[in-house]
């Protein structure tokens, strides 16, 4: 397997405030890994990093062989790295069309186009015209999520994807997850649920206090492994650093 | 029959208002910045027509584009040599850029051309007029500003609505750093929307130089405020309430002209306030930003 990302010895955090500390992490291409950690871990702040939303004080980031440590978030997008954003972010004011049309301003060529987004969620094609303010949250994800797509990402990050909605609706944007991953797209992927986390993901890396203190193929953790991680309680059974 | 020439005329009037405001209105949307010198701007492309015509020969209807062109440039050096800067170092900071600009273009001006009216004529188009039977006659000039606000409203609004550029751009205005996410520089957007605000401020300009037939260096003072009451009155965010807005001021001033000759700028502050007062989000405006 090829390695899409690698993450080496990453140092990065807002002004004075440190959020990670010496984050090692590689991902394959076609993988899907999931980042488990608490709330205020640096889950986010990893994948921002990653996106080229913030700059790291320390380390490097390589995507496809190349260091883009230096690059800034818009050239990685046009690079590949596609970020569906905590919270989600939409352009309140833009129809629902619309905003998927600016997620394809990365002018990627890839398999992604408004009929094909349309086509993975049902959801999104259903309220095309309607004003993003306008939707439910989990409307709002969905559309976060096709607006990533639009920009054909190899690599796409999902923070927080069920954060705020009911079940139902996670279970509907989780549908979509095998029609992306089938178009060999990496993704990485920040989830609260350990359930879900485990049953969708290739390989788990669980973030602690800004460390990675767990990784490890997800059908090889036990729940109980990755909850120890999760609080940083008990002794860590098996540490691994890729 | 001479109120509604007021009228009438008034409305002929607003359509320089309403393309003078649209690109106040534009930077304000995708920038947050309040162009404190938008009116000084619209005064420097009519001094960039007249100039244009008398030095350079230009043919009076092609100064217009000159112009756009030399203004829409400006905006471009303006918007990525001060505004950017600006804006990176806090909220206040490129409104007073701004205002450093306001004060600069018309002392240059004096300078250069002093205070005497910088004459732009078109000759018999002037004058000419279709008579509309009683005391009514509708000048060609001030019918064909009012077309050119009409198109270059639409134009806008078809840009902004129905392409990619222009999605991106009210995008950038919704959210500047998730814009990034997409590949698009918002600096980028920033210039292409002053270019454009520029563009159309020295097009009202000229016209108005055209129309007044010459121009004065200070006359930016007042101008931009009549920009700032039609953004106001139409309603932020709305560029048919621009056009509006445009007209309710032009028709303001007009008829408060015909009352009396010292009347025209009150009668347009007053109707601006009352709209300030009665209807705050202006008569297009959205009542509550979606």
């Amino acid at each position: 397997m090829n390695t899409l990302l690698s993450v080496a010895n990453v140092d990065a955090g807002y002004g004075d405030f440190q959020a990670l500390f010496g984050i090692d992490l590689e991902v394959d291409e076609g993988e899907l890994l999931a980042l488990v950690g608490a709330n205020g871990a640096g889950k986010s702040t990893l994948l921002r990093t990653i996106a080229g939303a913030l700059k790291p004080f320390d380390g490097t980031v390589r995507f496809a062989g190349e260091d883009v440590t230096a690059e800034p978030d818009v050239r990685r997008a046009r690079k590949g790295i596609g970020l569906v954003p905590e919270g989600r972010r939409l352009f309140a004011s833009l129809t629902v069309e619309e905003n998927l049309q600016v997620g394809a301003a990365t002018g990627r060529k890839g398999p992604w186009n408004l009929a094909k987004v349309y086509e993975a969620m049902p959801l999104v094609a259903d309220r095309r015209t309607r004003r993003a303010a306008r939707l439910s949250g989990g409307e709002q994800q969905a559309v976060a999520i096709g607006r990533a797509l639009m920009g054909n990402p190899r690599l796409l990050l999902l923070d927080e994807v069920s954060l705020g909605l009911a079940p139902v609706v996670v279970d509907q944007l989780y549908t979509a997850l095998p029609g992306i991953r089938a178009e060999g797209t990496t993704v990485i992927l920040v989830e609260q649920d350990l359930n879900r986390t485990l049953a969708v993901a290739d390989r788990v890396a669980c973030v602690l206090e800004g460390r990675i203190v767990l990784t490890g193929r997800a059908d090889r953790l036990t729940r109980d492994q990755v909850t120890a991680a999760y609080f940083g309680t008990g002794t860590l059974p098996e540490v691994t650093s890729s | 029959m001479t109120w509604i020439n007021a009228i009438v005329q008034g409305m002929l009037l607003g359509g320089i208002f309403a393309m003078a405001a649209a690109g106040l209105s534009l930077i304000f949307g995708v920038m947050r910045i309040a162009n404190l010198a938008h009116g000084d701007l619209m005064i420097l492309g009519g001094y960039v027509a007249s100039v244009a015509a008398a030095h350079y020969g230009v043919p009076v209807p092609l100064t217009v584009l000159v112009s756009m062109i030399a203004v829409g440039a400006l905006g471009y050096l303006v918007q990525r040599s001060l505004l950017d800067r600006a804006m990176s170092l806090g909220e206040l900071t490129p409104m007073l850029v701004t205002f450093g600009i306001s004060l600069i273009i018309p002392n240059v001006l004096v300078q250069v051309f002093s205070n005497d009216a910088q004459p732009l004529s078109t000759g018999s188009l002037g004058t000419a007029s279709i008579d509309l039977g009683g005391d009514l006659a509708i000048g060609w000039f001030p019918l064909i500003t009012v077309v050119a606000a009409v198109a270059v409203l639409t134009a806008l609004h078809l840009f902004l609505h129905r392409t990619q550029p222009g999605r991106i751009v009210r995008a950038t205005a919704d959210d500047r750093t998730t814009v990034r996410l997409m590949g698009v520089d918002n600096r980028k957007i920033y210039a292409l929307t002053s270019v454009i605000a520029f563009a159309t401020v020295a097009l009202a300009g000229s016209l108005y130089t055209m129309r007044q037939g010459g121009v004065t260096p200070y006359e930016g003072q007042l101008t931009v405020l009549f920009a700032f009451e039609t953004v106001i009155i139409g309603g932020l965010g709305s560029l048919w309430g621009t056009l509006a807005g445009g007209m309710v001021l032009g028709v303001a001033q007009s008829v408060g002209a015909q009352i009396s000759p010292d009347l025209p700028l009150l009668a347009g502050h007053l109707v601006f306030l009352l709209i300030l007062v009665v209807r705050p989000q202006g008569l297009f405006g959205r009542s509550v930003p979606a």
